[in-house]
């Protein structure tokens, strides 16, 4: 019900939205939990497993109850999001959640009737059958249905979200008294300050109080302080990095925005959340924290009800009881749990004509979907209410006084040490590495009320008596735990998944602790804490995204003929960040049709191929042969000018890392190439030893993969293609591993004759931007485009291995047959001390084989290979298969125990359709085994 | 985030460097004359210490060089950065 004055909403602006399809109306500054309450809506969801009712029950972030659903429209359906955060808005459409058919008649309820059934730990002892499996075909599928909290949106979110770095020399978290004043003194002492607040006035409970926040006015006068409202500071990482979600909603559709503040220092003013108390049926709607019915009341202007309980183990609760009788509503009876409450609140509760019942608490709650009433009860010497001597009470609203918990998540995320303290019965910050002061409630806590260990005692034996309200975990559970075995609290949680709800036990979390203590027998700080993990509260993808969406999600890397490729219809694969074209179909053609005809053009005339994503680093100096000399495995000290060389680079362990063309362009300059997914890490791994190991050597390493663009021309007719273009230098006379400085098609290049193919061929290097000429030129020439596919199948019939494919890490050069390419007399090179340990000696290591389907299938890529049929151990795997144009066949390259001893033999690959295929160990080579053609 | 001070750049946000594992770890003059159980060590075996830690960076998105820190692995303070050849903080 709303109040004819006071709080601070905006009469002049009402507001009209929507929830569960039915109109209301409430007003500028409300939220939509008080302009829900306004209209006397208590009921807004259900729980996560019983699906019992479930109202509003704080005013804040802690919220774990009122879950709602906003739909903006398509892409902006926002599921999970707290009633209590959400400003309203004109035309704002809420849902409510895990319900079916509707909320005020949910069928899930029916689980709740099967409560017992449903214990902690259920999942792990009721769902065992029948057969394997089980959980997974039938039970986990219809549970996720039934439990679970809103659904996903579908549509992608045409919104964006910002990103902002900011540094200052003093970040306040929390603008609440003690927030406000740090943040003024800082300001004033002529720091930087930022000072966020999640909410969406700035103030905290000075907000309960009449009139102009004190402070705020002095705050906004200062020139270098910047205060942030509905921004949450979410995670707290090391040196004072601080993330932010600043809520935004902007009409131009910046909707959030990330903030990543350094901070010189920070002050974490993040006040007390009051607790919950555990009393059978406290989580009937109409059941609230009283600080919450209080803010309610000053804030908005809104009666959460007009008769009232109050169940005090703190003296705060006489404020918001007092604050509710001064707004016009009843307050049937104080029940303190507490057997002196203090006399001065007796007496102004008594002045005001409320009774109130020392030692007292709550049998259980009475009504449906909302409370109607309350069973009031002597507590016995335990602690716990005697049901028998209860008296009913009528009522509407329940409130809780439970004490207050200092809010130090955030001092637990920047690793800050928890305290016991036993006179505030509240854990308070100790130490912390981290620049970071707490101030206010957060250091201090609120003064102590009933201990929380007599409020755990007394609670043990009730029935229902929620801890964590959204996942539905009651003390009984946390004690069944308990006797089950599980001491460690961190395992209780788990085990129970208490506090591990989305409000990740802001009001629970505690009392959860001091339940487990209870039934353990033990003092709170024996049991320990549980860590607080970011983020502090939920945090839309969309904000951690930012603009790193779509097209800048990760950068896309394209070669100089992409734009030529794409206008013929190539399909394109990505390889790291590039995106290469995979093969290019003509009309009619599927891919294996494109490829079949891309390897015979290669094999019978000519074909062309963008090589350019191959990494390319220079190493340039007068000791550049010396410094890949004790790199690289291969000798360089007598190699020529204008010769080429296949290198090969391992790590310190004698595994194969790299591999790629080496050429002597001068005496003091190779160009090598790497693979186009291990440019960087073959630069960084040659810059480490250049720079740590070697820094004596005059060698410098510049990449310049993006700088030259490769032309691949291979095949029988590559020659003739190429020679009306070139100038400068007798093509016919350039052996295989060559190089020389030409001029083709007009334009300067480094002409390799090598081949990746197993034909004669050649690449060509031009500056990329001139890529695309030449490139037109050798397609009018007659030669035929091929893709990356093509290239694949082309090497494999080579038996040419590929880093990443053939090796995994724990491959030699002598297991992938390239034992000749090490330089027999070199003393050291990167690896070849492991190369002499006994276990790459061992005559069964997995080597590098060809493998030749008995039949007509290719193999699958992966498959495990068996000595025989009805073997089970794997002796190695096929690395790569393909249907051979060439062949007419299907053939394979496979690691194999001790392979090259073995040909001949028949092994067998496994296959997902159960039967293992058989295949003949052979030689790799498939094609020109004499290498007559690379010479022609 | 850590900020980590390149001995060139100063101090320069996580993301632009690099680890690159345990520093002082120098490659055998001569890998031939070590046993396999020496070269093992020097392949695998590192101290892990719970506490003080020398370790190598390299600023690659900046200056593209390696340096030497010595940082605490608990608490991820930095006693100081270092360049090559330099004496690690006292």
């Amino acid at each position: 019900m709303r109040l004819a004055t006071g709080g601070r909403i905006d009469r002049s602006r009402p507001l009209r939205f929507s929830f569960d399809g039915r109109a209301y109306t409430g007003f500028a500054g409300d939220t939509l939990a008080s302009a829900l309450l306004a209209n006397g809506v208590q009921l807004i969801g259900r729980s996560f497993k019983y699906h019992r009712p479930r109202g509003i029950l704080s005013a804040g972030a802690e919220e774990p109850n009122a879950l709602v659903e906003l739909d903006r429209g398509p892409g902006r359906r926002e599921p999970n999001t707290r009633a209590t955060m959400v400003p309203l808005t004109e035309g704002l459409v809420a849902r409510s959640q895990n319900r079916w058919p509707s909320l005020g008649f949910d069928l899930g309820a029916l689980a709740g009737l099967g409560a017992p059934l449903l214990p902690a730990g259920f999942y792990y002892k009721t769902f065992l059958g029948p057969g394997r499996d089980a959980w997974y075909r039938r039970w986990e599928p219809l549970i996720r249905r039934m439990a679970g909290l809103g659904r996903a949106p579908e549509a992608p979110d045409p919104d964006r979200y910002g990103n902002r770095h900011a540094h200052c020399e003093t970040l306040v978290i929390g603008a609440g008294r003690a927030g406000i004043a740090a943040a003024l003194a800082a300001a004033e002492a002529g720091d930087r300050v930022i000072l966020c607040d999640e909410q969406a006035e700035p103030g905290g409970r000075l907000l309960l109080l009449p009139g102009p926040v004190p402070g705020l006015e002095a705050l906004r006068a200062q020139p270098r302080l910047r205060i942030l409202t509905r921004t949450t500071a979410f995670h707290y990482g090391l040196q004072n990095y601080v993330s932010l979600a600043e809520v935004l909603d902007r009409p131009d559709g910046l909707r959030e925005r990330l903030w990543r503040v350094r901070a010189r220092r920070v002050v974490l003013a993040t006040g007390a959340l009051e607790r919950l108390l555990p009393f059978s049926g406290n989580d009937r709607p109409g059941v609230m924290l009283a600080d919450a019915a209080r803010a309610y009341v000053a804030r908005w202007a809104v009666l959460p009800g007009r008769r009232a309980v109050l169940l005090a183990a703190h003296d705060s609760g006489y404020d918001a009881a007092f604050a509710l009788q001064d707004a016009g509503a009843g307050v049937v009876a104080i029940l303190d749990l507490r057997a002196a409450p203090p006399a001065a609140l007796r007496e102004a509760a008594a002045a005001r004509g409320i009774a109130v019942r020392p030692a007292h608490g709550i049998a259980a709650t009475r009504g449906g979907a909302r409370v109607t009433g309350v069973l009031a009860a002597p507590l016995r010497p335990d602690g716990s209410p005697d049901a028998a001597r209860a008296e009913a009470l009528a009522c509407d609203l329940v409130l809780m006084a439970g004490g207050w918990t200092p809010n130090l998540a955030l001092f637990s995320q920047a690793r800050g040490r928890l305290r016991w303290d036993a006179a505030a019965d509240a854990f308070l910050p100790g130490e912390t590495a981290e620049a970071l002061e707490c101030a206010g409630a957060c250091a201090t806590g609120r003064g102590p009320g009933l201990p929380l260990a007599a409020i755990a005692a007394g609670s043990l034996g009730a029935r229902k008596a929620f801890v964590d309200p959204q996942n539905d975990v009651t003390t009984r559970d946390i004690a069944l735990a308990v006797r089950e075995g599980f001491r460690s609290i961190e395992h209780v949680k788990r085990y129970t998944t208490t506090g591990m709800a989305t409000d990740q036990g802001k009001i629970g979390g505690m009392l959860g602790l001091a339940i487990t203590a209870a039934a353990r027998g033990q003092a709170i700080p024996e049991v320990g804490f549980t860590t607080f993990r970011p983020p502090y509260t939920p945090v839309s993808f969309g904000t951690l995204a930012g603009r790193h969406r779509a097209a800048l999600f990760d950068p896309v890397r394209t070669a100089p003929t992409h734009a030529w490729a794409e206008a013929q219809g190539a399909v394109f694969e990505p390889v790291g960040q590039w995106q290469r074209a995979r093969y290019f179909p003509r009309a009619g053609e599927d891919m294996a049709a494109a490829v079949a005809r891309e390897c015979l053009a290669v094999r019978n005339a000519a074909g062309l191929l963008d090589a350019s994503t191959l990494g390319k680093v220079e190493v340039v100096g007068p000791d550049a042969a010396e410094f890949l000399e004790r790199c690289y495995v291969n000798a360089f000290h007598g190699m020529r000018p204008g010769r080429c060389r296949y290198g090969l680079l391992l790590r310190e362990d004698g595994f194969l890392y790299d591999d790629g063309v080496i050429a002597r362009l001068a005496e003091d300059r190779f160009h090598l190439t790497t693979t186009t997914g291990g440019a960087a890490r073959v630069l960084h791994l040659l810059e480490d030893y250049l720079q740590t190991e070697f820094p004596e050597l005059r060698v410098w390493l510049t990449s310049n993969t993006e700088h030259w663009g490769v032309a691949a021309l291979q095949g029988p007719a590559a020659r003739a293609m190429l020679a009306p273009l070139v100038r400068g230098i007798d093509l016919a006379a350039l052996p295989h591993m060559a190089v020389a400085e030409a001029e083709v098609a007009g334009i300067p290049a480094w002409l390799f004759r090598v081949s990746f193919t197993g034909e004669a061929g050649y690449e060509v290097n031009v500056p990329a931007d001139r890529l695309a000429a030449l490139w037109e030129r050798l397609i009018a020439a007659g030669a035929t485009p091929y893709g990356t596919e093509a290239m694949h199948v082309l090497r494999a019939e080579k038996g040419f291995i590929i880093i990443g494919q053939e090796t995994d890490g724990t491959v030699t050069p002598e297991d992938a047959g390239l034992g000749w390419a090490i330089g027999k007399a070199k003393r050291d090179f990167i690896g070849k001390r492991s190369l002499a340990r006994p276990e790459m000696l061992r005559p069964d290591r997995r080597q590098v084989v060809g493998l030749a389907p008995r039949d007509a299938r290719v193999p699958e890529e992966g498959a495990q290979l068996l000595a025989g049929a009805d073997r089970r151990e794997a002796q190695g795997h096929v690395t790569s298969a393909y249907h051979s144009a060439a062949l007419g066949r299907p053939i394979a390259l496979g690691l194999l125990s001790a392979g090259r001893a073995r040909l001949g033999e028949t092994v067998f690959a496994t296959r997902l359709d159960g039967v293992p295929q058989p295949l003949e160990v052979v030689s790799p080579v498939f094609w020109d085994p004499e290498g007559k053609r690379l010479h022609g | 985030m850590l900020l980590i001070r390149c001995p060139w750049c100063g101090d320069r946000p996580e993301v632009e460097f690099r680890h690159a594992g345990e520093a002082h770890i120098a490659r055998p003059a001569d890998p031939a004359m070590l046993t396999d159980a020496e070269w093992a060590g020097f392949l695998y075996e590192r101290a892990n210490p719970r506490g003080d830690y020398r370790e190598r960076w390299r600023h690659i998105h900046g200056c593209g060089r390696f340096f030497n820190a010595q940082r605490h692995t608990l608490t991820d303070r930095f006693a100081g950065t270092y360049r090559p050849g330099e004496e690690p903080p006292a």
